[in-house]
C-alpha cells in the first residue's frame, strides 16, 4: 500500500526552520531524511521513517510553492495564500537570500551572465556548495542585480527596499552589484587572501566616496557606477610621480620609501602593488597606518600640487581599503 | 422594489500577465448580478489596474438577494479576438441582509479561475440597502440568521428552541449535461460553482421561511451537504434546529431582565402553561401547506405526518414510577407530559444541536441510527425532490420510532449524510435519543426558563445519564446500577452519544480519541444485486464497529462515548466503516470491567500459554491507558450503591436498523445475546487478528491529546495558540490478495499513521490537544482509500494542567471557561458582570468599526489602510527594519470549534458556504496530484480568509470540510477536486484586550485584521 497523495495544509504556514535550511543548501528529499534521521530527530519524537519522509516532502512542497513569492519579497506580504506571521516571513527571505561565503567569492566580480551560470557545476565542485545552492544563490545575485541596476537612490536602501532584507543583508548585496557591475576581478590569485567581508568593506566605501551618487543624490546609477568626471579626474594625481621634482619633494615630505606606485585607478591591483611588498617586508599594521597617514597628509604641504580635494577623495577611502586588506 | 444592491471595483493587484508581446494586461471587469450586467472602463497596461469604478447598482427582490450571488469577473481586453477571463469571485450578500450582521462587504478577494487557481486579488465594495417590506406572503426570508455552530451561539440566548428544519433542492448537473460535451472544462466547471450557489441560496431562503412560519429568527447548527448524483442530477439539502435567540450582548435587551432575577427564579417550573398546546411553536398542518406551496419538496413529508398519529410520543404506563427513583417519579412524569405535549407538534423532533443550554438535556437514552440502500437509476423523476424527500422521511421515521423505544421524545445531535458510488447511494442519519426540559420548547414562558432551572435540584451532572427508559420494560437487555453520583436513580454500564459532553458532566480524568475502523470486501455487481448485496454487509459492519468501539472503550479504562460519528462508505468493490468518538470516565457511571480473553480449545498447552501472554498484554494496557489519562476514581463501597442489578450484561444502548430498497426493515440485536459482554472469545485467526489490531493502536506522545468533540474532558487551561489543519491521504491498494484482513490492516495503518504525521508535525505545540478530530472517508476508484482529517491543535498550559487533575471533580464545572461557556449557564449573572467590567454597548461599536485592523496601533493603521490600496509597492521606504511588521493582510483565525481559547466572540457576521472547483491539465507540472490538492486547499482557505476579512471579520468559527471530492487521471495528465466548506464569520476579542479598551476605550486594538478597514475610515 502506497500513498499517492499525501498533503498536510494548516491556516497558518507550518515552517520548519531545519528543513527549510536543507532545501536552501540543495538537498534532494531523501537526502534531507537521511541527514534528519541522523540528526537524531526519530529518538526525541519517537516518528517512524515513514513519518519523516512525508513531512519532509510535505515542506519541501511548500517551499517549492513559495519560492515563486519570495522571488519578488513584496508579493510575500501581500498574497494571501500563505497565512505566516510577519516574523516569520521575515526569516523566510533573509534565509532565501543569504549566501555562502565561499561562493561568493568565486563569483564576485564576474559578470552574472549565462556564461558564468554554466561554470556553476566547477563552483559546485570546488566549494562543495550543492549545484541547486550554487544556482539559489547566483539567481538571486542576478535578480537583485537586475531590479536596482537602473534605480535612482541609495543602492543598499533600493535593495532593502525591493527585497526587504535586514541592513546587513541588504549593504552585503549592494557589494556584489557594485563587483558585478564593475568587474572588480576578485578571483585573483593575489586576492585570494581576502574575505568578502574585506571586499564588501572596500565596496561600502567606494559607492561612498567614489560614486556619483557621492557628489549628487539626483542621478541616475548613483551608486552603481564609479563617478566618470572623477576617474579623469585621477589622471592628474599622477603629476605625483611623474612630475620628478614633485615626487622627490614628496618623497622627502614622507621621509619615507616610496614603494607603491600610483597607478591610474581603478585597477585594485594597484592596491598591491602596495600592500604585497609590505607584507612581504612584515610591516607591522600600525607602521603602514603612519605611513599611510603621513603620505596622505604630506601632500598637502606640496606648493606645487593643485588637486588637494581630489586627493583626498581619493586617499582616504584608499588608505581606509588598504589598511583593511593589510592582513594575512 | 425590496432592495438596492451597489458594488464598487476599486482596483486589482498583481494579476497575471495576459499580453505575452508586453509583459502587462489590460484588465476590465464586469459585475452581474441576475440578469444584470455592468462593465468598468479597461485599464491598460497594468498589473495593478486602479478601476476605481462609479458604484454599480442593481435593483432587486429580496428573493433574488437571497439566492443570488454576486458575480465579478475579470478580463483580459484584447482588441481583435475575444476577451480572456483572468477569473472571478462570487460573493455571498446574504451577510448583509440582516441587520446584525455585516453592513458592507469591502476588501480584497483572490480572483479565483477553476483552471489556474487564483490569478491575483480585485478590491470590491458591496452595500445593500434594503426597504421595509411588510408583504405576508413574500418568498424570502430576509433577517433569519444562519449560524452553522452546533450550540447555540456566544454572543445570543435562546429563548425558544423550536425544532427541526429540512429542506432539499435537485437540479440537472451541468457536467452531465449534453452541452458539457462541447463547452470548456473552465465554462462547465463555472456553470457547476454557480448552479450550486444557487441551489445553496434558494435552500438557505426556503430555509428561512420555515423558521420565520415556526416564528422563529435563526437557524443554528445548519449543515448544508450536496449529493453528486451524477447522471440522476445533483442534490443540494440542508438540515438545522430553527431557534428564536436574543442578542445578549445589547444592553438594552438585557437591561430588565437583569433587574429582575428573583422574581423570575421564583415562578413554578411546571405550570407556567395551562394550555401548552395551543401553542404556536408548530404551525398547524394547513398553515403549512399554504406556505409550503412553492415547495414541491415538501409534499412527501407531509403525506408521512398524517400517518404519525400511530408513532406518536404516546408515554408507557408506569414508566416514571418505575425507572425512577422516589423524589424522580412524579418529576419524570411530568416532565414527560410537558416535553410530549411541546414535541407532539413536530413532525421530528430532531435537533441538530450538540451542546446545549443548561437543563435542557434531562436524561439521555443512547445512539440511534438508521441506514437505507437506494438506487438512484430507479427515481422515476429525477428532477424533482419528491423521492429523495420521501427517502429521508423514510428514515427520520425510523430514527423516531427509535428514540421512542428508548423512552426518548427526541433527538439531538442529529446529522444525516450519504455515500455514493454510481448507483448506489447510502442513506445514513444518527444521533442520541433523549428526554428535554420542554421549557425551552415553547412560547410565552420563556423569561425565567434558565433560572427555573437551578430550582430543579437535580444532583449536579448526573441526571442525563439517567436513564429514560423503563427498566421493567426495557427495549434491550441492560446491565443497570444506581447512579455513581447522586446514587438514586438508574444508570447503563456504558453510554454512546452523538452530542458533546454536557458542560456540568462530572468526569474523571481526560478523554481520548476512540476510533473503530473496518473494511469489508464485497463482489462487483450491478443495480439490485448491489444494493441487496450492501444491505446484507451493513448490519455485519455495524456489529463489528460497535465491538471494536465498545473493546477499545474498555482497554482505555473509560465508560461514555461523545460525539460518535459513524462513517459507512460504500465503493466499488468494498464498504469502509469508520467510526469516530471521544471516550471519557462519567464518574456517573460505573468502573468498566477489563477484557477477559477466553480460548476455544482448551487442551492444547502452548495456545494456553498464548491466551493468558495476551490477556497479561491487555491488562497491562488497561493499567497504562489508566495512567495516561489520569483514570483514578474514588472507591465507593458497594454498599452504598446496592449490587447491580441482576440483568443480562449487555454492550450499548445502540438502536440501528438497515433498510434497502424494498423497505425491508432489519432489527439488529446488538446485545451479543447472553454472552458477558467483557469476554473476547479467540475461536480462530480472526479473532486473534482482531485482538492484536486491539493493542497496535499507539497511544498519542507524550504532551498530546486528541479528541472529536469541541473540548477536550480534562484540560481547560487553553491558551490562544491555535492551528487548524486538513491534511489528506489517498492510498492505492496493491490488488493482488486483496481478503478482509489484509485491508483491515492497511487501513488501520493508513489512520494511525495519518495521526502519527499530525503529532510529528505539530509536536512545537506540545503540550497540545487536537480537537474536533473529524476523519471522512472515500473510495475514489477500485483501488483508492482517501482519507481526509480535519481538526485544530490548541497549546495548553502544563502547569495548570497538572494542578487541574487533582481537583477534576470541581473544576469541570468550570471546564468550558475559556470560551465563556458561562454564558449559557448563569446568563444573568454574567450579563451584570460584563456590564459592570466593561462598559460594552460603548466599546462594541468602537470595536467594530476599528476590527478590521490588525494589532497595530493607531497611528500605523493609517499606514496600512494605505497600504491595502494598490499603490502598495511603492510604500516600503525608509524601512528601519526588514521585519515585514506591517504586512497589510491580517490575520483570519479558523478552527472548526465554535469558540476561540481565550477570547471573546463579539459579533457573529454571517455564514460562509463556500465551493469550489479546481481542474487541471498539466498534472505533472503542478506538482502531480499532491501539489495540485495541496495548492488548492491553500487557496480554498485564502479564499475563505478573504471573505471573512471583507466582512470585517478576524476569525471562522464551526468551520468545516463537508467535502472534498479528488478525481485524477494521471495517463491523462489531469485531475478534478471538488470542495464544500462551511463556517460562520465572527469578530473576536482577546480577553486580555478585551480588559485594556475598558481600561481606556480609544484604543480598540482588537487582534483582526484586514482591508475592511478601509471603509471605516
Amino acid at each position: 500500500m502506497t500513498n499517492e497523495l499525501d498533503i498536510f495544509v494548516g491556516n497558518t504556514t507550518l515552517i520548519d526552520e531545519d528543513v527549510y535550511r536543507l532545501w536552501l543548501d540543495g538537498y534532494s528529499v531523501s537526502d534531507a531524511v537521511g541527514l534528519r534521521v541522523r540528526s537524531g530527530i526519530l529518538e526525541q519524537t519517537g516518528a517512524t521513517a515513514g513519518v519523516l519522509q512525508s513531512d519532509t516532502m510535505d515542506h519541501y512542497r511548500t517551499f517549492h510553492m513559495l519560492e515563486r513569492l519570495l522571488h519578488t519579497p513584496p508579493k510575500l506580504l501581500h498574497q494571501l495564500v500563505f497565512q505566516i506571521p510577519p516574523s516569520r516571513q521575515a526569516l523566510l527571505i533573509e534565509r532565501y537570500y543569504a549566501f555562502d561565503e565561499a561562493f561568493v567569492r568565486e563569483v564576485l566580480g564576474k559578470k552574472l551572465s549565462k556564461g558564468t551560470k554554466k561554470d556553476l557545476d566547477d563552483i559546485s565542485t570546488k566549494t562543495g556548495v550543492t549545484l541547486k545552492s550554487c544556482r539559489r544563490q547566483f539567481d538571486n545575485f542576478k535578480r537583485v542585480f537586475k531590479v536596482v541596476e537602473e534605480m535612482r537612490g541609495s543602492l543598499a536602501g533600493n535593495i532593502q527596499q525591493h527585497f526587504l532584507l535586514s541592513d546587513r543583508l541588504a549593504r552585503d548585496y549592494a557589494a556584489v552589484v557594485f563587483f558585478a557591475n564593475n568587474r572588480f576581478e576578485t578571483g585573483k590569485k593575489k586576492l585570494q587572501y581576502l574575505t568578502f567581508g574585506d571586499l564588501a568593506f572596500c565596496a561600502e566605501l567606494m559607492i561612498q566616496n567614489w560614486t556619483p551618487g557621492a557628489v549628487d543624490s539626483q542621478v541616475d546609477d548613483m551608486d552603481v557606477d564609479l563617478d566618470k568626471e572623477f576617474l579623469q579626474d585621477l589622471k592628474e594625481l599622477k603629476v605625483l610621480v611623474a612630475d620628478k621634482d614633485l615626487l622627490d619633494l614628496h618623497k622627502s615630505l614622507v621621509c619615507t620609501a616610496l614603494r607603491g606606485k600610483l597607478s591610474v585607478f581603478p585597477e585594485m591591483e594597484a592596491n598591491f602593488k602596495f600592500i604585497e611588498p609590505c607584507r612581504s617586508d612584515r610591516w607591522p599594521l600600525n607602521d603602514v597606518r603612519l605611513f599611510l597617514n603621513q603620505y596622505s597628509a604630506s601632500v598637502h604641504s606640496l606648493d606645487g600640487f593643485r588637486h588637494q580635494a581630489l586627493w583626498d577623495r581619493y586617499m582616504v577611502t584608499l588608505r581606509s581599503c588598504l589598511l583593511r586588506m593589510y592582513h594575512d | 422594489m425590496p432592495g438596492k444592491l451597489k458594488v464598487k471595483i476599486v482596483a486589482g493587484r498583481h494579476l497575471p500577465v495576459m499580453d505575452r508581446a508586453s509583459d502587462l494586461t489590460d484588465a476590465f471587469v464586469e459585475v452581474k448580478f441576475g440578469n444584470t450586467t455592468f462593465k468598468t472602463d479597461v485599464y491598460h497596461k497594468s498589473l495593478n489596474p486602479q478601476w476605481n469604478s462609479e458604484w454599480f447598482k442593481f435593483e432587486v427582490d429580496d428573493e433574488d438577494l437571497q439566492d443570488e450571488p454576486l458575480q465579478i469577473t475579470v478580463l483580459d481586453h484584447d482588441t481583435y479576438s475575444a476577451n480572456d477571463a483572468i477569473g472571478k469571485v462570487y460573493i455571498d450578500i446574504d451577510p448583509l441582509l440582516y441587520s446584525e450582521a455585516a453592513t458592507v462587504i469591502s476588501g480584497w478577494f483572490p480572483i479565483y479561475d477553476t483552471i489556474h487557481g487564483i490569478r491575483g486579488e480585485i478590491n470590491v465594495v458591496v452595500k445593500v440597502d434594503l426597504f421595509n417590506d411588510l408583504n405576508r406572503f413574500r418568498q424570502s426570508s430576509c433577517g433569519v440568521k444562519f449560524f452553522c455552530t452546533t450550540s447555540i451561539p456566544k454572543c445570543y440566548r435562546a429563548v425558544i428552541i423550536h425544532g427541526f428544519v429540512e429542506e432539499l433542492v435537485v437540479n440537472e448537473d451541468p457536467e452531465y449535461q449534453w452541452i458539457d460535451r462541447i463547452r470548456t472544462p473552465r465554462a462547465s466547471n463555472e456553470a457547476r460553482q454557480r448552479l450550486i450557489s444557487l441551489m445553496s441560496g434558494e435552500l438557505q431562503r426556503k430555509i428561512g421561511l420555515k423558521v420565520l412560519e415556526m416564528r422563529g429568527n435563526a437557524v443554528v447548527g445548519y449543515l448544508q451537504c450536496f449529493d453528486l448524483e451524477g447522471e440522476s442530477g445533483l442534490v443540494v439539502r440542508a438540515i438545522g434546529t430553527a431557534c428564536t435567540l436574543d442578542k445578549l450582548s445589547s444592553t438594552a435587551a438585557f437591561l430588565p431582565a437583569c433587574n429582575s432575577p428573583s422574581k423570575e427564579m421564583k415562578e413554578i417550573p411546571f405550570n407556567e402553561d395551562p394550555n401548552p398546546n395551543t401553542h404556536s411553536s408548530g404551525p398547524s398542518t394547513p398553515l403549512k401547506n399554504q406556505t409550503y406551496s412553492f415547495s414541491p419538496s415538501k409534499s412527501y413529508s407531509r403525506q408521512s405526518s398524517s400517518s404519525d398519529t400511530d408513532l406518536s410520543l404516546t408515554p408507557k404506563t408506569g414508566m416514571g414510577s418505575g425507572s425512577a427513583g422516589k423524589e424522580g417519579g412524579p418529576f419524570k412524569a411530568l416532565l414527560r407530559q410537558q416535553t410530549q405535549s411541546a414535541l407532539e407538534q413536530r413532525e421530528f423532533p430532531f435537533f441538530t444541536l450538540t451542546a446545549f443550554p443548561p437543563g435542557f438535556l434531562v436524561h439521555v437514552g443512547g445512539v440511534v441510527s438508521a441506514r437505507s440502500v437506494k438506487l438512484l437509476d430507479r427515481i422515476h423523476n429525477p428532477d424533482e425532490p419528491e423521492t429523495r424527500d420521501a427517502w429521508w422521511a423514510e428514515i427520520r421515521q425510523e430514527i423516531k420510532s427509535h428514540a421512542k423505544a428508548l423512552g426518548c421524545h427526541a433527538v439531538v445531535g442529529y446529522s444525516e449524510s450519504t455515500s455514493i458510488c454510481e448507483e448506489v447511494c447510502i442513506l445514513s442519519a444518527s444521533g442520541t435519543a433523549a428526554v428535554l426540559n420542554p421549557r425551552f420548547l415553547q412560547d410565552g414562558t420563556v423569561e425565567g426558563c434558565l433560572e427555573q432551572r437551578q430550582e430543579e435540584n437535580l444532583p449536579p451532572g448526573c441526571g442525563f445519564c439517567h436513564i429514560p427508559y423503563d427498566e421493567l420494560n426495557m427495549p434491550f437487555p441492560a446491565h443497570l446500577t444506581y447512579c455513581y453520583s447522586c446514587r438514586k436513580q438508574k444508570v447503563p454500564d456504558v453510554l454512546f452519544t452523538t452530542i458533546d459532553l454536557p458542560t456540568d458532566a462530572t468526569v474523571v480524568g481526560k478523554g481520548c480519541l476512540i476510533q473503530a475502523r473496518l473494511c469489508r470486501l464485497k463482489k462487483k455487481a450491478q443495480a439490485e444485486a448491489n444494493a441487496t448485496a450492501i444491505s446484507n454487509l451493513l448490519p455485519f459492519m455495524e456489529y463489528e464497529v460497535h465491538t471494536q468501539l465498545m473493546n477499545k472503550l474498555k482497554l482505555k479504562g473509560m465508560n461514555a462515548l461523545f460525539g460518535l460519528r459513524i462513517q459507512i462508505t460504500v465503493g466499488e468493490n468494498m464498504l469502509m466503516g469508520l467510526a469516530s468518538a471521544t471516550g471519557v470516565y462519567l464518574t456517573a457511571l460505573p468502573t468498566p470491567g477489563g477484557i477477559q480473553i477466553a480460548g476455544k480449545t482448551p487442551n492444547d498447552g502452548s495456545y494456553e500459554q498464548h491466551i493468558s501472554h495476551m490477556q497479561k498484554k491487555i491488562n497491562d494496557t488497561i493499567a497504562k491507558n489508566k495512567e495516561l489519562y489520569e483514570i483514578n476514581p474514588p472507591e465507593i463501597p458497594e454498599e452504598i450503591i446496592g449490587s447491580p442489578i441482576p440483568e443480562p450484561r449487555q454492550r450499548s444502548r445502540l438502536l440501528r436498523s438497515q433498510s434497502e430498497s424494498s423497505d425491508e426493515v432489519i432489527e439488529l440485536d446488538l446485545s451479543h445475546g447472553k454472552k458477558d459482554a467483557f469476554v473476547l472469545e479467540i475461536d480462530d485467526t480472526d479473532a486473534m487478528e482482531d485482538v492484536h489490531s486491539l493493542l497496535t493502536d499507539v497511544p498519542p506522545p507524550s504532551g498530546f491529546y486528541s479528541c472529536n468533540t469541541e473540548i477536550m474532558p480534562g484540560i481547560n487551561n487553553w491558551t490562544s495558540e491555535i492551528q487548524m489543519f486538513t491534511s489528506v491521504r489517498v492510498s492505492r491498494l496493491s490488488n493482488i490478495n486483496l481478503t478482509n484482513q489484509t485491508l483491515n490492516k492497511n487501513f488501520n495503518d493508513l489512520c494511525e499513521n495519518l495521526l502519527k504525521s499530525l503529532y510529528f508535525k505539530l509536536r512545537s505545540m506540545i503540550p497540545c490537544c487536537l480537537c474536533h478530530v473529524n476523519f471522512t472517508v472515500s473510495l475514489p476508484e477500485d483501488e483508492l482509500i482517501q482519507i481526509t482529517v480535519t481538526a485544530v491543535a490548541i497549546t495548553f498550559d502544563k502547569h495548570q494542567a497538572v494542578q487541574t487533575t487533582k481537583t477534576h471533580v470541581e473544576k469541570s464545572l468550570q471546564r468550558a471557561s475559556a470560551d465563556n461557556e458561562e454564558l449559557l449557564q448563569f446568563p444573568l449573572e454574567l450579563c451584570t458582570d460584563s456590564l459592570a467590567s466593561h462598559p460594552f454597548s460603548p466599546a462594541k461599536e468602537h470595536l467594530e468599526s476599528a476590527s478590521s485592523n490588525s494589532g497595530i496601533p493607531a497611528a500605523q493603521r493609517a499606514v496600512s489602510v494605505e497600504k491595502a490600496s494598490p499603490l502598495t509597492e511603492g510604500h516600503f521606504r525608509q524601512r528601519s527594519a526588514p521585519a515585514c511588521a506591517n504586512s497589510t493582510v491580517g490575520v483570519v483565525k479558523m478552527t472548526p470549534l465554535s469558540f476561540i481559547p481565550g477570547a471573546k466572540i463579539t459579533k457573529y457576521l454571517g455564514i460562509i458556504n463556500m465551493f469550489f472547483i479546481r481542474e487541471t491539465t498539466s498534472l505533472r507540472e503542478e506538482g502531480g496530484v499532491s501539489g495540485f490538492l495541496h495548492a488548492f486547499i491553500a487557496e480554498v482557505f485564502a479564499m475563505v480568509r478573504a471573505h471573512v476579512a471583507a466582512l470585517g471579520g478576524n476569525a471562522v468559527v464551526s468551520y468545516i470540510m463537508k467535502q472534498c471530492v479528488f478525481m485524477e487521471n494521471p495517463n491523462k495528465n489531469q485531475a478534478q477536486c471538488l470542495i464544500n466548506v462551511s463556517g460562520d464569520a465572527v469578530i473576536f476579542v482577546r480577553e486580555s484586550e478585551l480588559e485594556i479598551i475598558s481600561a481606556q476605550q480609544p484604543i480598540a486594538s482588537c487582534q483582526p485584521a484586514c482591508s475592511g478597514g478601509e471603509i471605516a475610515t
